[in-house]
């Protein structure tokens, strides 16, 4: 499937600050599951700076904007060819091994009721127990945007039973490591589905090591693993590590974030 | 009571290293001997040399006790150590450069695998990344003790920015200026090359993007931390610039010095901050000391850091007890010194051991430093015991234990006149281009009477070290 | 030179310039509390210099009536009093300490050693301190630093930025002594120049340290004119704003020529000097004490503003 993207982030500061750091992680990676066609970064008044693979097989962009600066807009643009690998993510390069995927964050820990709902479920083998993890976990947390924040964590999350994306990656990674599987955050774009369940179009899903089959995607808000509607950018320990964008404003400020995202087919 | 091995004497008769400062002992009064302490100590208090105790409160310009006594090695002593920290060095590079390659000494079962790669010092953003000549640790720090004329073992080792060489420097200084005939007397080598060597070490790990003659800084947390006063000495021997989080900024793909003639490149730093402090956009958010966007610059070659982030998994406790498998395993070599005994107190029939025989045993936090988190069996009371029992029992893991050893003693001078006090061996071995280690290092002394914890945040003090000339 | 190092020499100056100040302030203050009458006098003249020292508010905060004793603690011993002589050696030595190693020892060594006589003074009782002790202690101090510097320091641009901040701190202290006393003593228009003031002036002289060199100058009757032209426009007169703002020339002139480029700190500068250059002392006073006064603070101020622009910022390219 040929997907293509369009995806602009608007930071504005009140005052403007002297300086803006920024790490991006918005180049998807080359892998069985997806092949680039075109893609573009752009940051009007920015500098690009150092551009490298980190361990975990992402791309990573450093960018300085010099000051006074009273907005930043990055917009990627792009067309990638994906495939259906059932999840599974197949030829993707990188150097950090699964038990490092293991450790825990804030955003991950597990409470007495996480580690309930992580051995609630049982299943014959590990592929089939992630899966039944992903859905316990899609069952325990209602989707539902604006209840929860960018700094909620697993448990608040559970213990809501309701949220987003990012609450339901974050529990399923912490139920995952309770049953010593490794897991892991993985950020990226998901193409509109017709059928009216929900998404977001700037998606995060959880990633699982399978032994025997590697790292399989597993997609707690849709109850699936990822298929060719599924562009994968990054991934890291929780939703901040894989953090697309991650920046710093040098000066006191209020940050303002406008996102815009178009996730569409494209004609063959 | 256990019998010690004492330096300068042996079984009564004084070893042939110390037989000169037994007549330079001789012909010192008691009322000299204040005299030249009070002296030394002027000058320290002069030069500016002072130690903070973190959460001690108190004097922030609390002097290190300085003892006039020197310690003493035998270029044919020396000549071991010096081999044995090499090949310690190597191996520890070669196993930092392994776990963030590919991770063979786990794959060969030799390390386990959760050891290194869920170990707090273990850095995910370092995965994949080759520094400069391969290099990780570029100032390895190996506590070494002594327990007998020909028994050295190594305590413990220190990857990341090992501390204390300015007081290396300084009490040599001191002693040449208080005692020059005695180094008329005695063919001492020489320390003082170490700034150089430092400068030329860290020069020769400059990034690929640097193409002139590199720009060194030394990257201090500022005046208030303790070392503080070590980092501006570094840096004025060296002639490189002392610099803080703030005087640093990043910009395209290359890390600039805010300097009065305008921004200047930096192609190497030297710092001295830990890794979760150095780049708020990869590390810890809340960091005010860091320069944000340092790492991507530093991944994609345009300054190198050292140590390298994630240096410390190498001189994890736990970690340690497996340096002896990584001389085997990497360098295919026999390891000259080795390590003290260790029960891992993870490992439960270790711990079993440990809990049945803790007054015998100092038990060490895994993650901890500077020997507060730290039981010595034989001096603690009762109550000390039972409660670092129950800590033990919680999270066994935290832990490993080891044998009270004999250390040597040297004798010091005290308040009742001169006495054997016990002490140990920071040699500081610099890795880069080439391996170098100065002849020497920091003399650590317990100057209470029978402590064996050198530490200066427990009461330590420091010796002037002599390696003689052949 | 790293610009945090020149921030912490700039302030390091500026810290023993304003010691020295408020030591001056306290000798003065105590002259007058010993001559008769000092009734309501006394109480202007301390006011008049808790208000050049930017801390009246303050004062009268914490201590309500300025009676000697408390005055004494304000401004030499405070720590709440940022301009109180133990607050600046405090920062001064704290500023060296940062830099330890763009000075010499000799420079050090005079800061550290002020440091340690200072925290001797503090464990004094209080009985044993007479205030011209203290005074006279502050005013050696800071000469002996002063003298270290010039004598051991190299003449690099950490020597340049040492001098800056003694140029400006000086240039803004002596206007604002001028400004206080002028505002405070002239209340009516009719007094200028009338020689009625007299008396305060000579105390303003004093203040100064520029007494005995004012009769040298110009011998004769003291008047509001000679003594506005001999502390504003005789570059004679150490502490004068032109000789001041001479200082900020020579030094900022040295750094353009060593760093070979020039600044907007330059151009202020020589502004600034040009002006005073051309200036009659009628001209100050047809424009109004005061309104010159303030229009030199506000230039020094902006001056030291694109100092900070230029070099102590680092952002300059």
């Amino acid at each position: 499937m040929r997907i293509r993207i369009d995806h602009t982030s608007h930071y504005r500061y009140d005052p403007p600050v002297r300086r803006v750091v920024q790490s991006h992680r918005l180049i998807p990676a080359e892998c069985a599951n997806q092949r680039v066609e075109q893609w573009q970064v752009t940051v009007p008044g920015g500098t690009a700076g150092g551009a490298f693979t980190d361990g975990a097989g992402d791309q990573v962009q450093g960018w300085t904007i010099a000051g006074p600066v009273s907005e930043v807009v990055v917009r990627v643009q792009g067309v990638v060819e994906t495939t259906d690998c059932a999840g599974v993510l197949r030829g993707h390069r990188e150097r950090v091994p699964p038990v490092a995927w293991l450790g825990a964050t804030p955003a991950t820990a597990v409470d007495a009721a996480l580690a309930d709902l992580a051995r609630s479920v049982a299943a014959p083998d590990g592929l089939a127990l992630a899966h039944a993890l992903c859905n316990a976990v899609g069952a325990a947390i209602a989707y539902r945007p604006g209840v929860t924040h960018a700094h909620t964590t697993a448990a608040e999350a559970l213990a809501l039973g309701e949220g987003v994306c990012q609450d339901h990656t974050h529990a399923l990674i912490a139920c995952a490591h309770l049953r010593e599987m490794p897991a892991r955050y993985v950020s990226g774009y998901m193409q509109a589905t017709e059928d009216g369940s929900p998404h977001e179009a700037a998606h995060a899903w959880a990633e699982i090591w399978v032994e025997g089959l590697g790292w399989v995607g597993f997609d707690a808000s849709n109850s699936c693993c990822p298929d060719e509607r599924y562009v994968r950018l990054g991934c890291g320990v929780d939703a901040r590590d894989a953090a697309p964008i991650r920046g710093v404003a040098l000066g006191q400020t209020v940050e303002s974030l406008d996102v815009s995202v178009a996730v569409e087919a494209a004609q063959q | 009571m256990q019998a010690f091995f004492d330096e300068m004497k042996s079984g009564g008769a004084v070893r042939a290293p110390y037989a000169q400062l037994q007549d330079w002992l001789a012909a010192m009064p008691a009322e000299l001997r204040n005299l030249k302490q009070a002296e030394a100590e002027a000058l320290f208090r002069r030069i500016g040399i002072t130690f903070a105790v973190y959460g001690e409160g108190g004097d922030p310009d609390r002097l290190i006790p300085f003892d006039m006594f020197p310690r003493v090695f035998t270029a044919l002593e020396w000549h071991r150590l010096e081999r044995g920290i090499r090949q310690r060095a190597r191996a520890l590079n070669a196993f930092l450069a392994d776990v963030y390659d590919r991770g063979e000494i786990v794959r060969a079962g030799i390390v386990p695998g959760r050891l290194v790669y869920l170990n707090e010092a273990y850095e995910k953003a370092m995965a994949g990344i080759r520094p400069p000549r391969g290099v990780f640790s570029h100032i390895v720090g190996i506590d070494l003790v002594r327990t007998g004329a020909d028994e050295f073992f190594v305590l413990e080792d220190n990857c990341r920015t090992p501390s204390g060489v300015s007081y290396m420097l300084e009490n040599r200084e001191i002693m040449m200026r208080m005692f020059p005939d005695l180094f008329r007397g005695n063919r001492i080598e020489p320390v003082d090359g170490y700034p150089e060597a430092l400068r030329r070490t860290l020069a020769s790990v400059a990034p690929p993007k640097c193409d002139r003659e590199p720009t060194i800084a030394i990257l201090t947390p500022g005046h208030f931390n303790s070392a503080y006063y070590e980092h501006s000495f570094l840096a004025d021997l060296m002639g490189v610039e002392l610099v803080e989080g703030q005087d640093l900024f990043v910009e395209g793909d290359r890390v600039w010095m805010r300097t009065t003639e305008g921004p200047q490149p930096v192609d190497v730093i030297y710092r001295r901050i830990d890794d979760a402090f150095i780049d708020p956009l990869c590390f810890r958010p809340d960091s005010m000391l860091g320069i944000a966007g340092l790492m991507d610059v530093y991944r994609s070659g345009g300054v190198t850091i050292c140590s390298a982030p994630g240096a410390g998994v190498a001189d994890d406790k736990a970690v340690y007890t497996f340096v002896p498998e990584m001389v085997r395993f990497y360098l295919g070599e026999e390891p000259i010194l080795p390590n003290v005994p260790t029960w891992q107190c993870a490992k439960s029939e270790d711990l079993k051991y440990v809990l049945s025989h803790l007054p015998d045993l100092v038990v060490k936090e895994v993650h901890g430093s500077g020997g507060y988190g730290m039981l010595v069996g034989p001096k603690a009371t009762s109550e000390q015991v039972e409660a670092f029992r129950a800590r033990l029992v919680e999270r066994p893991e935290n832990y490993i234990a080891q044998p009270t050893l004999a250390l040597s003693t040297v004798p010091s001078f005290v308040e009742e006149g001169v006495a054997p006090r016990h002490v140990d061996l920071r040699p500081y071995c610099l890795v880069g281009e080439r391996i170098e280690l100065v002849p020497g290092g920091l003399t650590r002394v317990a100057l209470r009477e029978g402590s064996l914890v050198v530490n200066s945040s427990q009461g330590g003090g420091v010796k002037d070290t002599w390696v003689l000339a052949q | 030179m790293l610009s945090r190092t020149a921030a912490n020499l700039f302030w390091l100056a500026r810290y023993m310039e304003r010691a020295e100040t408020a030591a001056r302030f306290l000798e003065v203050g105590a002259r007058i509390a010993l001559l008769p009458n000092a009734g309501q006098g006394f109480r202007n003249e301390w006011d008049a210099l808790l208000r050049a020292a930017g801390t009246a508010d303050a004062f009268a905060r914490k201590y309500g009536e300025p009676v000697q004793r408390n005055i004494e603690s304000h401004l030499f011993f405070d720590q709440d009093n940022p301009a109180s002589v133990a607050a600046c050696i405090r920062n001064a030595r704290e500023n060296g300490r940062i830099v330890r190693t763009a000075l010499t020892t000799q420079v050090w060594e005079a800061l550290n050693t002020a440091h340690a006589e200072l925290q001797e003074i503090e464990r004094q009782p209080r009985s044993d301190t007479g205030l011209s002790r203290l005074t006279e202690w502050t005013i050696r101090t800071a000469a002996l630093l002063r003298g270290t510097i010039d004598a051991t320091l190299l003449r690099n641009d950490g020597y340049d930025f040492l001098h800056l901040g003694y140029h400006l701190e000086r240039a803004d202290n002596t206007a604002r002594l001028l400004d206080v006393k002028y505002f405070v003593l002239l209340p009516k228009v009719e007094f200028v120049g009338s020689g009625l003031d007299n008396y305060q002036w000579v105390t303003l002289l004093r203040a100064l340290s520029a007494h005995r060199a004012f009769h040298w100058a110009y011998g004769g009757e003291v008047t509001a004119a000679r003594i506005a032209h001999f502390l504003i426009l005789n570059p004679q007169c150490p502490r004068a704003l032109i000789t001041s703002v001479q200082g900020l020339n020579a030094h900022l002139d040295r750094l353009s020529r060593g760093y070979g480029r020039s600044t907007p700190a330059q151009t202020a500068a020589r502004g600034l000097l040009g002006e005073m250059a051309e200036m009659q002392v009628e001209q100050i006073f047809d424009e109004g004490l005061h309104e010159y006064l303030s229009r030199f603070i506000g230039a020094v101020s902006g001056l030291g503003g694109r100092i900070h622009d230029s070099y102590l910022s680092g952002d300059q390219r």
